[in-house]
């Protein structure tokens, strides 16, 4: 048996599921943010799996999304845990069930 | 060539009628505070002086006019330019021809010996300034009427003096007689002179057209004359100026202006569409347009003049002072209508049915007034009812187109007239302010100024025989004889020469009967006058509480006697008819009315042919007959009346003869036509008022009230609607949305998991229904 784009995109379904998973199920802030992660990877590796497996001449866009993605997880994370700090400044703790006076 | 006249200019023209303007403004505005400061003196000097300076320009003017060729005899200045709109122009300009000049000699002179009278007349009155002021004034619109250069400044004129007249005859307004005495002259004027002014609207449409010359503007007007220039060759200036323009030429040209030369000059000229006899004559409302002006301004003149039917008028203004009377009831006032008809002559002549009517109107008048006249005893009335006789007669005389004849008795007449009124204001004022002849009498011994001026005034008025001295024979006759001369009416000439001459008997006859009641006998006033005498001594303060009559002051007498030694040259000047050369009067006024009376036809000839007698001896034959049957007038009246002897009048009026008696009553209750007037117009008038008070009240009253509660019960739903329905939609939207969002904030948990939750469901439910439906 090869590995073909399917299984690719059966890994990425898998991740994509688990990270978001992750970030509905998670009470604390970096378990949702770690969540997010997963999620975006998921992403990026459907991007490599369909740049390597189409039929375009130069499929060198495929590859070069992912770093892009790769970069702004970066600074997703880096705002994110910000936040988290600040949250956690405030609160004194990072659970979300806790952190909701935005409600109204 | 029918031309514009030429004309000379006279900077002075306008001083005459602006003067008395001035002194009654001065009078009007100051008099009060004038007669309080130095006393009575002022107002009267003022009052006197300006009309009198007036007076000496007329003369003056009067003097530069004879020093001209006849047919250059005109003076003309303009003041400032009044009214230019379109073709329509009026300047405030006066025009002074020969006819307008006797005119203002007339106002002028005697106007100025009334204001003189009135000295003596009105003293002590406490509004002595008002009454000056008052007839200063009137003279100011009497002479804008005769100088007036178009209709619009004679028109002010001509409803000045209707003002003037109701302030005057008022003028004691704190007795009611008084006031509706002043209001009916008014009233009565006024629909006159709706009759005038819907006879000018008229006059101007038909001369009317989309364009006219420019004829009577002031840069020509003010320069003199035009020099020559016929009408045509103005308006061919001006036809070519409007062509090159581009408005295009039109084939007539009937020019707007209102100047009395203008319309002269046009009508003359478009003769063929203005003549009445002409195939071509221009009609209104299936009348020739010629005879409905006409017709529609002598309704003018019958209310100015007390005509019938408007003279009614006349006889109650005797409420106003007796001076008043005398200047604007006999002298001045009520020839305003002769005077308009001579001066529009042009008009007049080319209508023969507006003469007949004119003519007839002036007989039938002249014999309905005399007889009424026969039989009052307020002496007053008796001059009242003469003078609305005597307008008859001029009324014949410019209604058959005898012009010059008609304004010869309008000049006699103002002189004899003013002669009388004042004497009898002097018998009045002697008898302590009587007015009823039955207590006079026997005032020849008292008052022997007032009883020889009033003698010869008599003696002008019945056409007696004493030549010199009866200026009113020369002036009646010519007119009669006119009249049975005309050939050119509807109606044969001498039919209204018998009512004229009839006429003149009955005045013969009621003229000497109020001289003889009032002048001979015995003084009839002493014992039952004694008590008013003493209650109006100290009122108009001219002394002593003895009964007795009394010669008036100096200022009154000196006035009649002038006025008396007038008679004389005012006779002469139509002296000559009977010896067959030209009147004076008659070459004076021929200028103006020559032409139009020319342009009639006269029966000199046949007459001559066919009874194969000269004019002359026809002439004579007919004073003959007059002077005869004024002289049986005279007789009458003299067995009649004289001392109060004869017993014939009571015995008369006693008798068991029933029709005598009912006549008497029906002609002494001057034929009760104010009654009939007061019941089939002012009573109906009245009705109407009230009932469309009614109508008012109950008619459109209620359909306002009715609009008033309709629009209240809409306001009613209105605001329920607006309340309930509207407010409730509004109320009902915002509530609903507060409830959706009570219910909605549950959704808000503030958890981010919550949250995602939804976004999957979303992402879940687009994925099932894109495979379901897509």
């Amino acid at each position: 048996m090869t590995i073909g784009l399917h299984h690719f995109l059966a890994v990425s379904a898998l991740l994509f599921a688990l990270g978001f998973f992750a970030v509905i199920t998670r009470r604390n802030a970096v378990g949702i943010l770690m969540g997010v992660e997963l999620i975006l990877n998921a992403a990026n590796l459907n991007f490599v799996a369909f740049s390597r497996y189409s039929n375009v001449v130069e499929p060198i866009a495929g590859q070069i999304f992912p770093v892009f993605g790769i970069m702004i997880a970066a600074a997703e994370a880096a705002v994110g845990l910000a936040i988290v700090l600040a949250i956690f400044q405030n609160w004194g703790t990072i659970d979300t069930q806790v952190t909701k006076s935005l409600r109204e | 060539m029918p031309a514009l006249s030429e004309t000379n200019e006279f900077a002075y023209l306008w001083l005459i009628p602006v003067l008395p303007l001035f002194g009654a403004l001065v009078n009007g505005v100051l008099g009060a505070a004038l007669m309080r400061r130095f006393g009575p003196r002022v107002n009267h000097w003022i009052s006197v002086a300006l009309p009198v300076g007036s007076f000496c320009i007329a003369v003056y003017a009067f003097v530069t006019l004879v020093g001209l060729p006849a047919e250059k005899r005109i003076l003309t200045t303009s003041l400032f330019p009044f009214v230019h709109i379109g073709y329509f122009d009026a300047d405030m300009a006066f025009w002074m021809d020969t006819l307008s000049a006797t005119m203002t000699l007339i106002v002028t002179g005697i106007g100025s010996l009334i204001h003189i009278y009135s000295i003596g007349y009105m003293h002590g009155d406490k509004s002595y300034w008002r009454f000056f002021a008052y007839l200063n004034l009137f003279t100011a619109a009497m002479l804008l009427l005769v100088l007036g250069d178009n209709f619009l400044v004679m028109f002010i004129g001509w409803e000045g003096v209707g003002l003037c007249s109701y302030l005057l005859i008022s003028f004691w307004y704190e007795e009611k007689k008084n006031a509706v005495a002043g209001m009916k002259a008014f009233v009565v004027n006024r629909i006159g002179d709706f009759g005038f002014l819907l006879g000018l609207g008229l006059l101007f449409w038909g001369l009317g057209g989309d364009y006219s010359g420019n004829l009577g503007r002031t840069d020509h007007y003010a320069a003199g004359a035009y020099h020559g220039n016929s009408v045509t060759a103005l308006e061919n200036t001006e036809l070519d100026h409007q062509a090159s323009a581009g408005i295009g030429r039109m084939e007539a040209v009937p020019a707007r202006s209102l100047r009395f030369d203008a319309v002269r000059a046009r009508v003359s000229q478009d003769h063929d569409s203005w003549a009445e006899t002409s195939p071509n004559a221009k009609h209104f409302l299936g009348m020739p347009l010629i005879a409905l002006v006409c017709l529609l301004l002598f309704v003018g003149a019958t209310g100015k003049s007390a005509q019938l039917p408007l003279y009614v008028w006349l006889p109650d203004a005797m409420a106003g002072p007796t001076p008043v009377s005398a200047l604007i009831h006999a002298a001045t006032m009520v020839t305003a209508g002769v005077y308009m008809v001579a001066r529009l002559n042009f008009l007049f002549a080319l209508s023969p049915t507006a003469m007949t009517v004119v003519a007839c109107t002036g007989a039938l008048t002249a014999i309905f007034a005399a007889t009424i006249g026969l039989f009052q005893h307020d002496i007053k009335k008796v001059l009242a009812y003469s003078t609305v006789s005597q307008l008859g007669y001029m009324f014949i005389g410019v209604g058959v187109g005898a012009y010059w004849a008609g304004i010869f008795h309008l000049l006699t007449h103002a002189v004899f007239k003013a002669l009388l009124f004042l004497g009898a204001g002097s018998v009045i004022l002697g008898c302590h302010h009587e007015q009823d002849m039955r207590k006079m009498g026997g005032l020849k011994k008292f008052m022997p100024v007032t009883h020889w001026t009033y003698w010869a005034a008599a003696l002008a008025i019945t056409t007696a025989p004493f030549f010199l001295l009866a200026n009113g024979f020369f002036s009646k006759d010519e007119i009669l004889w006119k009249a049975f001369d005309a050939q050119h009416l509807l109606i044969p000439g001498w039919w209204i020469w018998l009512v004229g001459f009839i006429g003149a008997g009955l005045t013969s006859f009621y003229m000497w009967r109020s001289y003889y009641m009032t002048f001979t006998g015995e003084y009839r006033g002493g014992q039952d006058a004694a008590h008013d005498a003493d209650a109006h001594a100290d009122a108009h303060g001219h002394g002593g509480s003895h009964p007795e009559p009394h010669e008036s002051p100096r200022t009154i007498t000196w006035v009649l006697a002038a006025l008396a030694i007038l008679i004389i040259p005012t006779g002469l000047l139509g002296f000559w008819p009977l010896l067959g050369i030209e009147p004076l009067l008659e070459q004076w006024l021929h200028p103006v009315v020559g032409a139009a009376t020319a342009s009639l036809a006269w029966m000199s000839e046949t007459t001559q042919e066919l009874a194969n007698i000269s004019a002359i001896a026809w002439e004579v034959l007919l004073a003959a007959a007059s002077v005869l049957l004024s002289l049986t007038g005279w007789y009458v009246a003299r067995a009649f009346y004289l001392n109060a002897r004869s017993t014939v009048p009571k015995r008369l009026l006693a008798s068991a003869f029933g029709p005598l008696r009912f006549a008497y009553r029906v002609v002494y209750n001057k034929y009760y036509v104010d009654e009939a007037y007061d019941w089939l117009i002012v009573r109906r008038v009245r009705q109407l008022a009230k009932g469309l008070f009614v109508f008012d009240q109950s008619v459109i009253d209620a359909a306002v009230n009715l609009t008033g509660t309709v629009g209240r019960g809409f306001s009613t739903v209105d605001g329920l609607i607006d309340s309930l329905v509207v407010d409730g939609l509004v109320n009902g939207v915002a509530q609903a949305t507060a409830a959706l969002g009570r219910r909605l904030r549950y959704t808000q948990t503030g958890r981010i998991q919550t949250y995602l939750m939804g976004a999957l469901g979303g992402v879940l439910v687009l994925v099932v229904v894109n495979y379901l439906f897509f």
